[in-house]
């Protein structure tokens, strides 16, 4: 696999635009790949530099905020804003200014010489004088045998959207850090008992989360303690966990629910190989910039940031990459696209 | 959540009717007012039920006013999604998906004869 982004011209996403027709593909100045935070703010400031933006809102629109509840800490909202309407608005926002929004997800992308291609789900084809990378990041899962075929059955990674099914049950979350607390907490409106599994002796959560979990009744913490499998057929109907301490394995046969709350990982899977990104594969981006080694092209968001990780901190640098994206266009100027004018389909506006 | 044309409004009573009996293949939708993901993937149902009118019918299920159809189908979150023929589940896709599985999959159910 590509570790960098500059041994590109044999990149075996290449095979994908083989039979693609670009003779009428659309052509773009300013392409955002990604609909959180980042990407809504920089199409916001985009278009509002008369860029003519185009937003592909990928698998999870929206993302990480739509499966969250209030959101306490965005400035400005001081009573607090759910997390699904905070996501409207900054659409509503970002389109009233001329961000075009489609769904559709960017699979492949070409970044070996501009304009850019990319493909949209594998057959759409788009010309890009620029694009901005925002696809965020998602819940990550443990990869346990019988995970991902139970999703939908009892497991879950988002407990405000899944919560409710679970109404005088016990549940188990696993994780430790913020998201984990405030999942849990909200899981006691609906299950009679939240098991929150840690694998370490203590929390990673803020204390004002710990507490809050802490003085809940219906959560019992189990700690040094890891799953290896969620059990049942049709249904979660148990998960089986060993104590860290005493390498002893035990069934939970009483959980139903299985909550994931341990992180997550970029989207950054169509841009290996294109950009340089860290072993976690987060996007590296230049100091005190947007920047990726691709000229042209800028990360933003939860995609290059595994620190912050904040929707004060997406808007943040997707307001950068705008900005970055706009001075470095107007520095090197459009690249001419391959076929006439008169060819090519009218850009909507 | 606006009324849309071409969506069927699903219930615990007329599930059997509309979904179950129908002669042609079935989207459904399980949804509830307060689930982000539902939300955010509401405009692309909507788009396809336009787009398949006359060859597949799109229906929502709201599923805190009919828990009985949402127990039967097993469905533990949501957005989940049935496609349905002959009366049979065919495929099931959960959580927030993009426009284009969804396409495809009842381009598949609608391009085999019923």
């Amino acid at each position: 696999m590509y570790q960098n982004g500059s041994s590109a011209s044999d990149h075996p996403a290449l095979s994908a635009f083989e039979d693609v027709d670009f003779s009428t593909a659309e052509a773009r100045d300013v392409v955002v790949i990604g609909t959180g935070p980042a990407g809504w703010t920089a199409a916001l400031y985009t278009a509002r530099a008369d860029l003519n933006p185009l937003i592909f809102m990928g698998p999870e629109p929206g993302g990480q905020l739509t499966t969250t509840t209030d959101v306490e800490n965005y400035p400005g909202f001081p009573e607090g804003l759910l997390g699904p309407e905070m996501m409207d608005r900054f659409q509503e926002q970002a389109e009233r200014f001329g961000t075009e929004s489609r769904y559709g997800t960017v699979t492949h992308v070409d970044f070996r010489e501009r304009p850019y291609r990319l493909l949209i789900d594998e057959e759409t084809p788009v010309y890009a004088q620029t694009v901005i990378l925002s696809t965020g990041a998602s819940a990550r899962y443990l990869g346990l045998e019988n995970e991902q075929r139970l999703i939908g059955k009892g497991v879950s990674a988002c407990a405000t959207c899944d919560g409710s099914f679970f109404r005088g049950e016990t549940v188990a979350v696993v994780g430790g850090g913020d998201s984990a607390m405030e999942e849990s907490t909200f899981l006691t409106k609906f299950a009679d008992k939240v098991y929150v599994i840690h694998r370490r002796g203590e929390l990673r959560a803020s204390k004002i989360m710990q507490e809050r979990a802490f003085e809940n009744d219906a959560i019992e913490f189990v700690w040094n303690t890891e799953v290896i499998d969620v059990l049942g057929e049709h249904a979660v109907e148990g998960i089986e966990v060993v104590n860290n301490d005493t390498g002893e394995t035990r069934v939970m046969d009483d959980v139903t629910g299985f909550f994931l709350a341990i992180g997550h990982t970029p989207n950054t899977e169509p841009f290996e190989g294109w950009v340089d990104m860290d072993e976690k594969n987060y996007i590296q981006t230049e100091a005190d910039s947007t920047y990726t080694n691709r000229p042209g092209v800028f990360a933003c968001g939860d995609a290059q940031d595994d620190e912050y990780r904040q929707a004060v901190t997406a808007a943040g640098t997707g307001c950068k990459a705008a900005i970055d994206a706009e001075r470095w266009l107007s520095e090197h100027g459009r690249a001419e696209i391959p076929t006439s004018e008169a060819e090519r389909a009218p850009v909507k506006a | 959540m606006a009324e849309h044309a071409n969506l069927t409004t699903l219930t615990d009573s007329n599930f059997e009717e509309e979904v179950l009996n129908a002669d042609q293949p079935v989207l459904v939708d399980f949804w509830a007012t307060w689930c982000g993901p539902c939300r955010q993937i509401a405009p692309i149902v909507e788009e396809l039920a336009d787009e398949f009118e006359g060859r597949a019918k799109v229906g929502k299920v709201d599923v805190d006013d009919n828990p009985q159809t949402a127990q039967e189908y097993g469905v533990r979150s949501i957005p989940t999604l049935l496609f349905f023929k002959n009366g049979e589940v065919q495929e099931q896709l959960v959580g927030a998906a993009g426009k284009q599985p969804l396409k495809k999959q009842l381009e598949a159910l609608t391009g085999q004869p019923a």
